[in-house]
């Protein structure tokens, strides 16, 4: 009980869910309009009069303990109450029900660079965001030095923040996050931005922060490379519940497994449980050999398909289905999206569509492999995303010798005696 | 230094204050960036602070004073103008400040915690310091006319603080309705503009029938008007206050404030979840 940092006791949490309209604010003339509108009904007493809203539990019953210094990664699918857990955690929510103790301060970064200004200059964002985040002046003063050295912007710390590029408010964002002095970090999947080197930076950085000094971070994140990097016991959730906690091993591994349809083909029933917005839906994902048979084990040597099929309601200009091919460890193998100069006009149609996308054998090495699919208008929004959505298994059949490596191409190999 | 938080549904607690309090900083840095970022982009800055009252202290000692020839009670007209045209820009400024703060600061409402109060006050801070610049034109007026104000001045901080008052009250109500009801964004101008005129701005409440007056003074910026008129005329002006009215004001003022606070703390758990 002692180093308990973190209690939480059936923590539930309801939003209401307006069918009428998606915006979450409403003008006074709805509210009287709605009233006016339910008056007959009522007055002929009538109980079915449905309401515009429904109940929604992002959260249902969750308890768990967090000891000091310990790093606790929070996994599960979109909509799985990840981030409505982290808004209660960090105070920005209220809960419905339940109770959580925390003891010391707490520092959330929900976001990079939260109250950045982009007309004050970047000594005077790092001030600013630092207070947001809760250091002291004093606190910001100290480590201003460090900061700017960690976010590399010393030659334009006098610049307004609105003339840096989009790389370098991330690094400074990050800079100022990764000197916070809390006792208990709140990450939400920060680390999805910057480039490559930066992104390993923050991830050392984070790592640095809790083993060192001793610090409890809870991180949220998709990728579990990172996941399996930084923490070492891992809470799962699934639909507002925690399904499963234990340490990484044991709940990443059944995380990437569960839920992924094996069978090599995942089909979802006509009506609202399929994936996607109003107006694209998937309908489903499967995999074919090279005979055109729904299987999950394919033989290296050969080709086999990916198939989506999708449904669109509304016309939608230049929709893209991309697909991510992982390992279990969560590396991106690969990534693919469908070619749209082909049939640019035919996409923006409504009706079903099915889309093929065909893996060259003697490409991938034995192994599982998962799919995730993806789809969106480039640049503008994105429709619908399922992770880990099937599983596959690529076989050696034939080949005794195993290589080692993700992939194993066929390649050509010529070997002649030198004349010299 | 240790100190445990408990986060449960429709918790109202102490801690609230002693987060206030410790969150300090932040108010003093959120109101630094909106004085920062006021006049930034602009040609003549902080310049603003001083043409917008003078030139409308102008138009109304034409309009009021020359052409409809209102009672000057003895003081030059631009004075008379001044001396509630301060009291009433402030106000007219923190309540246009603070009730789209919230809104303005949605990005941080919905990724870190602190206390929301803070949001709404340090809106109010930065038209203070639009006040205290334009306290400057009244000085000047004061040197053109060689008017020199009695003891009364003296009084002047509280009545700087009633009208402090008077503007958080209503911005934390309009603020915290803002975030639910987005219509507040268009009635809060005119509140602003519809106020100027009903309030003793351009002209001094003693025009109005004696009969009237204490319904005149529901209105809860005529008090703090005519105490700063009262503070800085003197006995040149209305030489006493109307009392009944005064207090009147006074109490609806603190009851506005009071009430504003209850209801923006009630409401405050949810801006997050409706912003």
């Amino acid at each position: 009980m002692s180093n308990t940092v973190i209690q939480v006791e059936n923590l539930s949490k309801k939003y209401m869910i307006f069918n009428e309209k998606q915006e979450s604010y409403k003008t006074l003339r709805d509210v009287i309009a709605n009233r006016v509108k339910f008056i007959p009904t009522k007055l002929r007493g009538k109980e079915n009069s449905q309401p515009s809203y429904e109940e929604f539990w992002a959260l249902q019953d969750v308890s768990f303990e967090v000891k000091q210094g310990e790093r606790v990664g929070i996994i599960g699918r979109n909509g799985a109450g990840k981030s409505t857990l982290l808004k209660i955690l960090s105070r920005i929510t209220e809960p419905t029900r339940g109770r959580v103790n925390v003891k010391g301060r707490v520092a959330s970064l929900l976001e990079v660079g939260t109250g950045f200004h982009g007309e004050l200059t970047g000594r005077e964002n790092i001030f600013l965001n630092g207070a947001i985040l809760g250091m002291s002046k004093g606190e910001i003063k100290k480590k201003f030095d460090e900061i700017v050295a960690f976010a590399e912007v010393e030659k334009f710390l006098d610049t307004p923040v609105k003339r840096y590029s989009s790389g370098m408010s991330v690094r400074l964002g990050f800079a100022v996050a990764a000197h916070l002095e809390q006792e208990i970090l709140i990450v939400d999947e920060v680390l999805a931005v910057g480039d490559a080197a930066f992104q390993k930076k923050c991830l050392g950085k984070m790592n640095d922060v809790a083993e060192n000094e001793g610090r409890t971070v809870f991180f949220v994140s998709h990728n579990m490379a990172a996941i399996n990097k930084l923490c070492y016991n891992v809470i799962w959730l699934e639909r507002g519940n925690v399904k499963m906690a234990g340490t990484r091993k044991d709940v990443i591994s059944l995380y990437l497994t569960n839920d992924t349809q094996s069978s090599g083909e995942c089909i979802w029933e006509q009506g609202i449980a399929n994936p996607g917005v109003r107006e694209f839906k998937f309908k489903a994902v499967r995999i074919r050999n090279n005979w055109g048979h729904i299987t999950n084990i394919i033989d290296s040597r050969e080709s086999f398909k990916i198939e989506i099929e999708y449904k669109i309601v509304e016309p939608l200009p230049s929709c893209q289905i991309h697909i991510i091919v992982t390992t279990k460890e969560g590396i991106t193998v690969f990534s693919s999206h469908e070619n749209l100069d082909h049939n640019d006009d035919k996409k923006k149609e409504v009706g079903s569509f099915v889309a093929q996308c065909k893996i060259p054998g003697g490409l991938l090495n034995e192994n599982s492999f998962f799919i995730t699919v993806y789809a969106g208008i480039p640049r503008i929004k994105s429709l619908a995303n399922i992770e880990n959505i099937i599983v596959f298994n690529i076989k050696n059949i034939d080949n005794q010798q195993k290589s080692s490596g993700i992939i194993s191409p066929y390649l050509e190999w010529t070997t002649s005696q030198s004349v010299r | 230094m240790e100190r445990t938080i408990v986060i449960e549904a429709g918790r109202t607690s102490k801690q609230y204050w002693l987060d206030l309090w410790g969150y300090r900083e932040l108010f003093y840095f959120l109101a630094w960036r909106d004085i920062l970022i006021r006049y930034k982009q602009t040609v003549i800055g902080v310049a603003w602070a001083l043409i917008r009252p003078f030139l409308t202290m102008i138009v109304f000692t034409i309009i009021f004073g020359k052409l409809a020839k209102l009672p000057s009670e003895g003081v030059p007209y631009p004075i008379l103008v001044f001396s509630a045209m301060l009291p009433w820009q402030f106000f007219a400024n923190s309540l246009g400040g603070s009730s789209n703060s919230l809104i303005n600061n949605a990005n941080l409402l919905s990724k870190v915690y602190f206390p929301r109060l803070i949001i709404p006050t340090s809106a109010v801070v930065v038209s203070f310091v639009d006040f205290a610049l334009s306290g400057m034109i009244l000085l000047g007026l004061m040197a053109w006319y060689n008017f020199v104000p009695n003891w009364q001045i003296l009084t002047l901080p509280f009545w700087i603080l009633i009208v402090v008052v008077a503007s958080m009250g209503a911005g934390l109500w309009l603020a915290a309705l803002n975030v639910k009801y987005r219509d507040f964004r268009y009635i809060v101008p005119f509140i602003i503009q519809f106020g100027l005129y009903i309030s003793p701005v351009g002209f001094s409440s003693s025009i109005v029938p004696d009969k009237w007056r204490l319904l005149y003074s529901l209105n809860p910026m005529v008090g703090a008007i005519n105490g700063f008129r009262w503070a800085i005329l003197g006995s040149v002006g209305e030489s006493e206050l109307y009392l009944p009215g005064f207090i009147l004001s006074i109490v609806l003022v603190f009851l506005l404030f009071a009430s504003g606070v209850w209801y923006f703390r009630k409401v405050e758990r949810s801006f997050a979840d409706f912003i």
